[in-house]
C-alpha cells in the first residue's frame, strides 16, 4: 500500500516540469507587467492577505504580549502619579481648546470675508503598530486597521507631535504606512516663521529629513519650525512636520544644504492617528446655499 | 488516515513559520542580515520530498511572500518557481553531495534569486545598487545547514499511534 501511493507519487501524472516552470514564468510576468502599469491587483491582494494577516499578528504577539504584562505589573504608584499628570496636561489641553473654538469661528468669519474657503476639520482613527520588518532598506510599517475601517490609500497618518507619513496600500486587516523618512517619500512643507514654500525629502535615516530645493540665501535658520503647507492634497495643512537643525550655504551648488529632524517620534510610537480629512469646503457667505450645493454636485 | 507518516500539514506548517521568521522585527544592523528563510525552507523540501514539494508550492509561496513583504505581486513567485525548478532538476545529484558543496550549490541560488529581484526593483524605480543588498545571500548559506537539521528532523518525527 505504502510503496503503492510513493510509487503513485513519483510517477505522477500531469504536466512535466518545464511546462510548469513556463506557466509559472508566465503567470508571474503576467501579475508583474500588470502591477507595473499600475493597473489594480489590490482585489487579489487583499484576498492572498488573508493568509497573510495572521503570520503578520502572530509575529507581532511577543511584542504586544510584554507591552500587557509590564502594563499588569505596573504599580499603584506610577499609575496613580501618570494618571495626576495626563489629568494636568488634559486641563491644559483643554483650555487652550476653549481659545481654540474661537479663534476657528474667527478664521472661517474672515475666510468667508475673502472669499476664500479652506478645508478644516479632521476626522481621526487610532491605529496600533505591529512590530514586524517588511524590508530592511525601506521605511514602511504595519498597523492593525485596514480597509475594514474604510482605511485608504494616500491617507496622512499623524502621531501626537506631528506627521508621520502616509497610509500607501490598505489590505482588509491591516495597512502599509510609508514613513516622512523613506528615501522615495517627498512632502510639501511650509517654514512656519515666514511661509516659505518647500519640499522636505526622506533620508533613509530615521531623525533626518533633508530639503535639496532651497536656495543658498532662503531665509531659513536652525530652530524654525516646519508646518504641513497642504499643498499636493494629501497632508492637511497645518501640522508640524520638523524642526530644522542645520543649515549650510554651499556657495559652489545652486542649493543649500539644509537638514530637519522630523517632530514625530517615528521609531518609539506604537499608537498612530489615520485622518480623514473633512472634503467639503467651508461655505462662502456670498453665494446663495441652494445655487452652492448644486455647483458642488455638478463637481463630484 | 493517511499511509504516509510525512504530512502536507508539516510542510505548510514550516513554510508558514519560515514566513514568520522573514518578518521578524529585529535591530536595524541585523534586519539587512536576515536571509530568505523562505527560501531555504523550499529548497530543502524541494531536495527532499521532490515528489511532494515543486513548482506549485514554490510559486504559491513566492505570492504570498510578495504580499507578505508588500512587493510587487510576481517577483518573488518568479524567482521561487526558478529556483526550485533548477533543485528538482538537480536533486538527484545535490543529495550525494557532501555538505560543502550543497552549500555552494545553496549560496548561488540565494545569489540568482537576489539577482532576479534586484533586476525587477531596477525595472520598478532605478535604485541605486547598496553594497548590503547582498549580505542575506550569505547569512542564508551560513544557515543552510541549522535548516537543513531542523527541517529534516520535523521530517523524520513519526506520529504517534
Amino acid at each position: 500500500m505504502n510503496e503503492a501511493a510513493a510509487i503513485k507519487l513519483l510517477f505522477a501524472v500531469g504536466p512535466s516540469i518545464n511546462t510548469r516552470l513556463l506557466a509559472a514564468i508566465l503567470a508571474s510576468s503576467a501579475l508583474l507587467t500588470t502591477e507595473l502599469r499600475g493597473l489594480q491587483l489590490e482585489p487579489v491582494r487583499a484576498a492572498l492577505s488573508f493568509f497573510v494577516d495572521p503570520i503578520r499578528y502572530m509575529v507581532d504577539m511577543p511584542a504586544t504580549l510584554i507591552e500587557q504584562t509590564t502594563q499588569s505589573i505596573n504599580s499603584y504608584t506610577a499609575l496613580k502619579r501618570e494618571n495626576e499628570l495626563l489629568r494636568e496636561q488634559q486641563l491644559v489641553d483643554h483650555t487652550k481648546l476653549l481659545k481654540f473654538k474661537a479663534l476657528e469661528q474667527e478664521n472661517i468669519r474672515l475666510r468667508a470675508l475673502l472669499e476664500n474657503s479652506f478645508k478644516l476639520g479632521e476626522q481621526v482613527l487610532v491605529a496600533e503598530l505591529l512590530s514586524v520588518k517588511m524590508a530592511p532598506y525601506e521605511h514602511v510599517v504595519l498597523v492593525n486597521k485596514g480597509t475594514r475601517f474604510g482605511v485608504h490609500p494616500q491617507q496622512p497618518v499623524l502621531d501626537a507631535n506631528g506627521i508621520v507619513g502616509q497610509v500607501i496600500r490598505s489590505l482588509p486587516m491591516s495597512s502599509e504606512i510609508m514613513l516622512i523618512t523613506d528615501p522615495s517619500h517627498a512632502i510639501p512643507v511650509q517654514v512656519n516663521r515666514n511661509g516659505l514654500l518647500t519640499v522636505a525629502v526622506g533620508s533613509g535615516q530615521i531623525s533626518r529629513l533633508n530639503l535639496p530645493f532651497l536656495p543658498n540665501n532662503a531665509d531659513v535658520k536652525p530652530g524654525d519650525l516646519l508646518i504641513t503647507s497642504g499643498l499636493g492634497g494629501t497632508f492637511p495643512p497645518g501640522y508640524p512636520v520638523a524642526v530644522i537643525d542645520e543649515f549650510n550655504p554651499q556657495p559652489n551648488k545652486p542649493f543649500a544644504s539644509i537638514t530637519a529632524t522630523p517632530k514625530a517620534m517615528l521609531d518609539r510610537n506604537r499608537e498612530l492617528l489615520i485622518v480623514w480629512s473633512n472634503s467639503n469646503p467651508i461655505p462662502l457667505t456670498s453665494k446663495s446655499p441652494g445655487k452652492e450645493t448644486g455647483s458642488e454636485h455638478n463637481d463630484e | 488516515m493517511m499511509n504516509d507518516s510525512l504530512g502536507y500539514g508539516r510542510i505548510i506548517l514550516s513554510l508558514m513559520l519560515a514566513m514568520g521568521l522573514r518578518i521578524i522585527p529585529l535591530p536595524s544592523f541585523l534586519a539587512g542580515l536576515n536571509p530568505d528563510w523562505v527560501l531555504l525552507s523550499l529548497i530543502y523540501w524541494s531536495l527532499a520530498v521532490p515528489e511532494r514539494v515543486g513548482i506549485f508550492y514554490a510559486w504559491t509561496f513566492g505570492l504570498l511572500t510578495d504580499v507578505l513583504l508588500g512587493r510587487l505581486l510576481g517577483q518573488y513567485a518568479l524567482a521561487y518557481s526558478l529556483i526550485i525548478y533548477l533543485c528538482l532538476k538537480l536533486h538527484k545529484r545535490l543529495r550525494q553531495f557532501p555538505i560543502l558543496q550543497q552549500g555552494l550549490f545553496i549560496f548561488f541560488c540565494l545569489l540568482l534569486s537576489q539577482l532576479l529581484l534586484f533586476v525587477i526593483k531596477n525595472f520598478q524605480n532605478p535604485a541605486q545598487l547598496h553594497g548590503s543588498f547582498w549580505l542575506p545571500v550569505f547569512t542564508g548559506t551560513f544557515c543552510w545547514p541549522m535548516v537543513y537539521t531542523t527541517l529534516r528532523y520535523i521530517r523524520l518525527i513519526r506520529p504517534n499511534n
